[in-house]
């Protein structure tokens, strides 16, 4: 697991299967429970998310224990509503729902009209950075130890100087004919 | 007791809006103190990092609000900062537009004849050229040669941006560590630095009051460098004469708390924000079709793959810029690069059931993002935005510690701004889609409601005191000496890039200024040319703009 103290804990485990339906990873291991496994590489998961909840930075870090439980009880409710049965093994009840099922709650908290429509929204938004820009860590070294989501989108690596450059970058000839009301300026007439 | 600071001309903020001004003001003679509510950024500490407090999440802010979220800049140098440096005049036909008001929005003084003395003032200023297609990257080029194969033309975008120190890095956005893009800091700002205008960084206006000999006292905070929800104490500076330019986003919100002290405000003083009329597409390339269709190749491997590389928006269809089309279905479609997170997260799945801004397929779109291309839509919205109860300090309650925030501005489209949204979707994704280029889907905006990166018009300009908060001087109604000069002042959407008219209305608005300074007792003249590396000794102060000023 992410070898964290609490990684076993409620909150982890919500957290990170939430984290999961946002981005969905491979299974870590055969007892696994938190990521679905509906994806065969890393996820947001792997990619950091826990950690970049758990910045201070974010604003979100104070308020994530109640967030839990709030999904938690939504979680509760949706398996009531759908005659759900997902065993009692001890998981949190949003871990304890099948994927389609935390993809259609996900969906629920995060749709127009919803009343706590910001707090999920922020939450998916914070999964998604520490997978598409690993927000938590410093980009070159992110993309220089193999981050998962910088390297499966392709993310270029920067010079040592930890800046990016890029010699080529132009087709470099004319591709289409200008506007005909263009102005000297370059500008629309 | 302590005597409360005193200066001719107290500027708020230091973006288009107060750095123009501030500039031909200090050069006229007059005293001019700038508070910016934004860190002063230094060249060097500009990074290329998406790490929470490195320079891109210090220079931004994100403000989310019911129906419409904006982004914008948040430092010295203010929009210039993040911006793309993409500087095409507006359009004829936007100075004749009625909007829903039902009647000419523009003051009758503005046409774009009018303008262009100070639009070609601001090309001077700023280094504003044209662009050709040895400049445009891979993606713009792609753009223009879709736009081609459908029987399109497409031009490549004026910019501020020195061509031969930029390295394509895409990087604009946490600003120029090349120095490439020509910000505010290497022209206006440097010189009315030279000219003796103090600039104070991480001061946040909060309000306004009225001071008995016609006057103005204006409070503020000073914000924490790193955690912008941290106030690290306050003051005031009475000033002759209140230039307001906090940025569309921030101006209305700042007269509205001021309005119990200051007294009744303009009816439209936070209200009629556009949002540019501003739209997103992402397309997935299909690199076969660039190849085999579009005849295009990077070299022997690669046909596009290059989403990455590039300068922000590089090349644009005008074709809808068309005078004779109605009202509400003109927009231009500008080929735009926006990074991860910002540019990720709203992004759809082309095909997939919605919402698909989350999921499998999602992170399925992510590992092609190389292949990604964003179009960016500017169109005539309605003005359907309204500012509400300002927030307890700032423009936002700050939720993160840089910036993310929740701000009080709500925006309904109606269905004039839809019905262009709609079509200019659609007209992407006939472009793109033909022949199997690309598949295309818009971003959703039912997370954060409509995104605008070019917020204009809330505390606007006009003849109708009814319909405009400013008369078209850029004085405030009802409120003589305080000025608008930002964004807010725009009356509507420009369906272009619009830092360039922003920047134009500015120059006109300074000797309105002058006259009214001057009416106070300061002797200041208007006359200062402008400030580019002859006239204003900008190379002897350059270094200035890197350090606060004493």
């Amino acid at each position: 697991m992410t070898g964290t103290p609490d990684a076993d804990s409620v909150e982890t485990r919500t957290l990170e299967a939430f984290a999961d339906t946002i981005l969905p990873g491979a299974r870590r291991g055969p007892d696994d429970v938190t990521v679905a496994g509906r994806s065969h590489d890393a996820g947001a998961v792997e990619a950091g998310a826990l950690e970049l909840l758990r910045t201070p930075a974010t604003g979100l870090t104070a308020g994530l224990a109640d967030l839990v439980d709030l999904l938690n009880e939504h979680a509760e409710r949706h398996a009531r509503e759908h005659g759900l049965d997902p065993g009692g093994d001890g998981q949190p009840p949003f871990v304890r729902l099948p994927f389609e099922h935390r993809t259609a709650l996900v969906r629920a908290l995060t749709s127009p009209g919803h009343p706590e429509k910001e707090f999920w929204v922020m939450l998916a938004l914070f999964c998604n950075m520490a997978y598409d820009s690993a927000a938590h860590t410093s980009t070159p070294d992110a993309i220089a130890a193999g981050h998962p989501g910088l390297t499966a989108m392709g993310f270029a690596a920067p010079d040592a100087d930890g800046l990016l450059r890029f010699k080529e970058y132009s087709y470099g000839r004319p591709l289409a004919r200008l506007h005909p009301d263009t102005t000297p300026s370059g500008s629309p007439a | 007791m302590t005597t409360t600071e005193k200066t001719d001309v107290l500027v708020v903020g230091s973006g288009f809006g107060g750095a123009i001004t501030a500039y031909h003001l200090a050069a006229g003679g007059a005293r001019v103190t700038v508070l910016e509510r934004g860190p002063w950024l230094a060249t060097e500490e500009l990074q290329h990092d998406f790490l929470l407090g490195s320079s891109y999440t210090r220079a931004f802010d994100f403000t989310v609000g019911d129906g419409m979220s904006v982004l914008g800049g948040n430092c010295v140098g203010g929009g210039s900062m993040v911006y793309f440096a993409a500087l095409p005049r507006a359009p004829r036909f936007v100075f004749e537009r009625r909007g829903s008001v039902g009647r000419r929005m523009w003051p009758a003084s503005i046409t774009r004849d009018a303008l262009d003395p100070w639009y070609d003032r601001v090309a001077e200023a700023l280094g504003v050229r044209t662009q050709d297609w040895s400049d445009v990257s891979y993606a713009g080029g792609l753009w223009g040669a879709a736009c081609d194969h459908s029987g399109r033309t497409a031009n490549p975008v004026p910019v501020a941006i020195d061509k031969d120190a930029c390295v394509n890095c895409n990087w604009m956005m946490a600003g120029c560590r090349f120095e490439a893009k020509k910000s505010l800091m290497f022209n206006y700002l440097p010189a009315a630095l030279a000219h003796g205008a103090r600039i104070r960084p991480l001061h946040e206006v909060q309000r306004i009051d009225r001071l008995d000999d016609g006057g103005y006292r204006v409070h503020y905070n000073v914000i924490d460098d790193s955690d912008y929800r941290i106030v690290d104490g306050s003051g005031a500076i009475d000033a002759k004469i209140v230039v307001l330019a906090a940025g569309a986003g921030a101006t209305p919100v700042i007269l509205k708390r001021s309005e119990e002290r200051l007294g009744a405000m303009p009816h439209a003083v936070g209200r009629y924000f556009s949002g540019n009329g501003e739209r997103l597409n992402t397309a997935v390339v299909n690199e076969d079709r660039v190849r085999d269709v579009l005849g295009l190749a990077r070299d022997d491997e690669r046909a596009y793959e290059a989403f990455q590389i590039g300068k922000g928006p590089c090349v644009a269809n005008w074709d809808r810029l068309d005078a004779s089309l109605p009202e509400y279905s003109r927009y231009s479609l500008e080929q735009l690069y926006f990074p991860p997170a910002l540019g990720t997260i709203l992004a759809q799945v082309p095909g997939a059931p919605t919402p698909s801004w989350f999921g499998a397929d999602k992170k399925e779109m992510l590992r092609r993002w190389k292949s990604w291309l964003i179009v960016f839509t500017m169109s005539e919205d309605d003005n359907e935005g309204v500012f509400g109860t300002p927030p307890p300090t700032g423009n936002a309650v700050r939720l993160s510690q840089q910036m993310l925030g929740r701000g009080p501005l709500t925006y309904r489209p109606t269905l004039n701004t839809q019905r262009g949204w709609d079509a200019s979707d659609a007209e992407v994704k006939e472009i793109l889609e033909k022949d199997g280029i690309a598949s295309v889907a818009p971003w959703t905006n039912d997370l954060v409601g409509a995104y605008t990166v070019h917020p204009l018009a809330s505390c606007r300009i006009g003849d109708d005191p009814h319909t405009s908060a400013l008369d078209d001087r850029h004085e405030l109604r009802g409120h003589p000496g305080i000025f608008v000069t930002d964004g807010s002042s725009v009356p509507g959407a420009l369906t272009v890039n619009p830092a360039m008219t922003i920047a134009a209305l500015a120059e006109r608005s300074v000797p309105g200024i002058v006259e009214a300074v001057r009416a106070r007792g300061v002797d200041v003249t208007y006359g200062a040319p402008a400030p580019d590396g002859a006239t204003s000794g900008s190379g002897d102060v350059l270094h200035l703009a890197g350090r606060p000023s004493a």
